[in-house]
């Protein structure tokens, strides 16, 4: 009996090592940083990438392939994105580090598929090699990548724990993750400190991509993305504070997920279906019982008063004239738009705009949700999915026309929002974003993965007969005209929200749920609600997207686009329905447009919007409403009237402005 | 409570963090329309007691009362419904919004004629009342020409004067105000006294005021209780509580 439980045990203790490297990376660099480091996996598939790279492109020997990728590469990595990106990042603003680190983690793997076009097979081992058995225990052999990632791990840990409790800089990391502004008050150089954690952690994320490579039989950022799952469920059992706890839980889910594949009988539900679930349901207990884990993001910069406040959206700055104006050349092109899809546009470019406005009506529910109600949601994929999956088992098994499916997809998707709503009702920030996020790979493994309910890898192809209308002939024009009001619908329903009360609750939300609650808006209830509006525009993204794409592929809804979508909206402008437009637009369009470049260049989408998405913290209001809010001023110089408001507008806020300066 | 002339009663009010005691056991009563000054050196319990008040925290023990209705347990947005208007040490202020928008969430949530059915057919602008209604309160706070101007484009000062107009938008019986003078210069703080005065003598709103400022507590409030390490160590009128040895002590570290 023992033997047997040793037997399923112990080939976990090294994953479990593997898991505990990179949770205690995440760990020391949210402790010493405040950021919760989503680029995580992309840094260790980087330091992979390039150390099999050298080895085998370049035949250099282990060792100097190890210093080059792991020693240098790595902490430079750490470092360029600490100084170029998140040391500008004011401590408090969780958005815009979360968006930045997931912009990384979309943007640098596809930036490097076209550094490296090359598939690298059977990467090697650090030091022991992979293919001998250097000891038994219970008759169960331990290779030599089983004993690299034991000792490599607990010489690390070892190393890191000396560090930050016994060393002075140490303490200073400490300090510093509250304000680094506050610790150089008390001459601390605490740019040069947080600069180390980057490096020391990002040495932690190369020494993982390395150490686990091998037992992959190729070099793929997919697969370091679920190892980071794996440690981002220990780092939430540790709470996201302690490196031992975070190393224990490490550890204990490795060997449980062994535990489990050993003992579940494999043709059972639980084999198939909850065993890949595993980490997203630990994750998610965490987040649910871990009272730790409720207030993520309540250390706040007791300097934070001195930043200066975010500007106010092209929309908000713009004089009456100017919205004239916009609106005049918003309907032209709109006109414009309607006829040449109706009349010249050839079919291969109509298929792309359908695709585009598909896109757009699901990147309008992250307008809603984060745009509007200040949620970020890492799980719009998921729940546009959820829309589109209902419509067409209904369709499927019922016979029910496609449209009318997707209607109740909408509904479907927003409860199933809702039950993510009130799940979620105690986190904030990072917390919900992680939530959400565990829901999106739940769903992956547990819903999209089912043969019976999604179609397996394959999906769901759409059938004529389902839609009852003649909706996916590439000849005609249906699809457009309803895809198009659709979206035309569903914008209208959004700038009414806006407008309105519920505009103005959500805006009071997304400023500050304290001062919210304070006059008597009922956070839960409101919370809830925007989930619900956003999963059922969600869900009908994900119907029209089926429809035009004429199947229902669980590909195009997996946790990855939930990630990717944010970071294009966010790159056009997440607080406005133009910039969800313009996002769904340009996401196709640069896709067609780089189908007529080398293959090698076709992931650079994601590249264009991650960079994009870069410059949020520097412009919240996304970097298309940035420049426009920029032209409106250029072409406001040429209204004397509209100057003399401008020159009111400046005085007013120069006085405002002087009595925080005094 | 029966006594209509109380708005808010506190009795017995205590508060906990871990082993220490933040508020120990506190009782006094605001009445109606009147101004009462919280002071208290930094770690008194004052802001804590506040947000027990305002159910931000729930407090261990005893009993909050709003005119008659026990508040215990109650959530935030209920009891501000009820009447309860409430400005922050640290601004907590929408920074997308106006001005004028700040004014107008709150009254339509104190009024409750929001509907999203309403915002999806158009009919929610704001009406001749609210905007008179705003118009009122910015003119009194004195934030008229900055009505339209995005909050995140002012200062310290101005947003304190927009959380204070948000707080009166809701028409409140009882309003708390938090270190109203926190980071502003003389003559602002002179106009904030003298808007928190007018709020009491001509709209008959009861105050509680929180401030290390004694200046403005001599001239906006009725009476005084003074708070030292969770408890009461004082009450009555300004000048009975700073010649009382305990608050000097509490405050100066003179002997008693």
């Amino acid at each position: 009996m023992f033997e047997t439980f040793f037997g399923f045990a112990i080939p976990g203790i090294p994953f479990g090592c593997t898991y505990a490297v990179i949770a205690v990376g995440l760990v020391l660099t949210y402790q010493a940083t405040g950021v919760f480091n989503f680029a995580f996996p992309a840094q260790a598939y980087a330091a992979s990438l390039v150390f099999t790279a050298l080895i085998q492109s370049a035949h250099l020997p282990s060792w100097l392939a190890f210093i080059i990728a792991a020693v240098i590469m790595s902490p430079l990595l750490g470092l360029a994105f600490d100084r170029l990106l998140f040391s500008k990042i004011p401590n408090t603003n969780t958005t815009a580090k979360l968006v930045t680190g997931i912009s990384l983690l979309v943007g640098l793997p596809s930036l490097l598929l076209v550094a490296f076009p090359s598939n690298y097979y059977n990467p090697p081992s650090l030091i022991w090699d992979i293919n001998t058995v250097y000891l038994t225990f219970w008759e169960i052999p331990i290779n030599g990548a089983q004993i690299s990632s034991v000792v490599v791990t607990v010489l690390m840990l070892g190393a890191l724990v000396g560090l930050l409790r016994f060393t002075n800089i140490g303490l200073q990391m400490r300090g510093a993750v509250e304000s680094r502004r506050l610790v150089q008050l008390d001459g601390v150089n605490a740019g040069g400190v947080v600069a180390v954690a980057w490096m020391v952690s990002s040495f932690l994320a190369g020494m993982s991509g390395i150490l686990f490579s091998p037992n992959f039989g190729e070099i793929q950022s997919q697969n370091y993305a679920l190892l980071f799952v794996f440690a981002l469920a220990a780092a939430a059992c540790g709470s996201f504070r302690s490196l031992p706890k975070t190393a224990i839980a490490a550890v204990l889910i490795g060997i449980g997920q062994f535990l489990f594949q050993g003992y579940l009988p494999t043709t059972g539900f639980l084999f198939t279906t909850v065993l890949p679930s595993f980490p997203f349901l630990v994750l998610a207990g965490a987040l649910l019982l871990m009272p730790g884990l409720r207030n993520l993001d309540s250390s706040a910069d007791p300097l934070s008063s001195v930043d200066p406040p975010l500007p106010p959206t092209a929309a908000a700055s713009r004089l009456p004239q100017m919205d004239r104006m916009i609106k005049i050349a918003w309907y032209t092109v709109l006109g414009v738009f309607v006829v040449s899809m109706l009349t010249w546009i050839p079919k291969d470019w109509e298929s792309v705009l359908n695709q585009g406005l598909a896109f757009s009506a699901l990147f309008l529910s992250i307008t809603l949700i984060t745009g509007m109600g200040g949620q970020l949601s890492l799980a719009q994929a998921t729940l546009a999915g959820v829309g589109a999956f209902t419509a067409a088992q209904l369709a499927l098994h019922l016979g029910l026309n496609f449209l009318i499916g997707g209607l109740i997809g909408a509904v479907v998707a927003a409860m199933v929002a809702v039950v993510l709503a009130v799940l979620s009702l105690r986190l904030r920030g990072l917390g919900l974003a992680l939530m959400t996020l565990a829901a999106a790979l739940l769903f992956d493994t547990a819903i999209f993965s089912n043969q019976t309910l999604a179609g397996g890898s394959g999906g769901l192809n759409i059938q004529a007969k389902w839609l009852g209308l003649d909706l996916n002939n590439p000849n005609g024009h249906l699809y457009f005209i309803v895809a198009f009001l659709v979206v035309l619908l569903i914008t209208g329903m959004i700038l009414f929200i806006r407008k309105g009360t519920t505009g103005r609750v959500l805006g009071a939300l997304k400023g500050s749920e304290t001062g919210a609650a304070g006059i008597g808006i009922n956070l839960t209830k409101e919370r809830i609600m925007i989930f619900a509006l956003s999963g059922a525009v969600a869900g009908i993204g994900g119907v029209l997207l089926v429809i035009q794409e004429n199947v229902a592929n669980p590909q195009s809804f997996n946790y990855a686009f939930g990630l990717i979508f944010i970071v294009i909206v966010v790159t056009t402008g997440v607080s406005t329905v133009e910039g969800a437009i313009q996002g769904g637009f340009g996401f196709v369009v640069i896709q067609k447009l780089l189908g007529y470049a080398p293959a090698r260049f076709a992931d650079l989408t994601f590249v264009f919007f991650a960079f994009g998405a870069l410059t949020y913290a520097a412009h919240p209001e996304g970097i298309l409403e940035f420049q426009k809010r920029r032209s409106y001023q250029r072409i406001e110089r040429f209204f004397p009237s509209a100057m003399k408001k401008s020159e009111e507008n400046e005085l007013a806020i120069g006085i405002a402005g002087g009595v925080s300066d005094d | 409570m029966t006594d209509p002339a109380v708005t808010l009663r506190l009795k017995d009010v205590s508060k906990t963090f871990g082993i220490v005691n933040v508020v120990d056991s506190i009782s006094f009563d605001v009445k109606a329309g009147e101004s009462v000054g919280l002071v208290g050196p930094n770690g008194a319990g004052k802001t804590t007691l506040f947000n027990c008040v305002c159910g931000q925290l729930q407090n261990d023990h005893g009993a909050v009362y709003f005119e008659d209705q026990p508040l215990n347990g109650m959530p935030t947005y209920r009891r501000a419904r009820l009447g309860i208007g409430r400005t922050y040490q640290r601004t907590e202020v929408f920074p997308d919004m106006t001005v004028r928008n700040h004014l107008l969430v709150a009254e339509r949530v104190h009024s409750g004629t929001g509907r999203l059915w309403k915002d999806l057919l158009n009919m929610s602008k704001p009406t001749k009342e609210e905007i008179e209604v705003s118009d009122r309160v910015m003119d009194l706070v004195g934030l008229m020409e900055l009505a339209d101007t995005p909050v995140a484009a002012l200062g310290l000062g101005h947003c304190r004067l927009v959380e204070l107009a948000r707080a009166l938008a809701g028409e409140p019986t009882l309003l708390l105000a938090d270190e109203p003078s926190s980071g502003l210069d003389e003559r602002e703080t002179a106009a904030m006294s003298a808007v928190l005065r007018t709020v009491q003598r001509e709209r008959g709103t009861a105050i509680l005021l929180v401030e290390h400022d004694l200046e403005m507590v001599s001239e906006v409030v009725d009476r005084v209780v003074v708070m030292d390490l969770g408890s009461k160590v004082a009450e009555g009128t300004f000048d009975e509580v700073m010649a009382n040895p305990a608050v000097r002590y509490a405050y100066l570290g003179e002997s008693a």
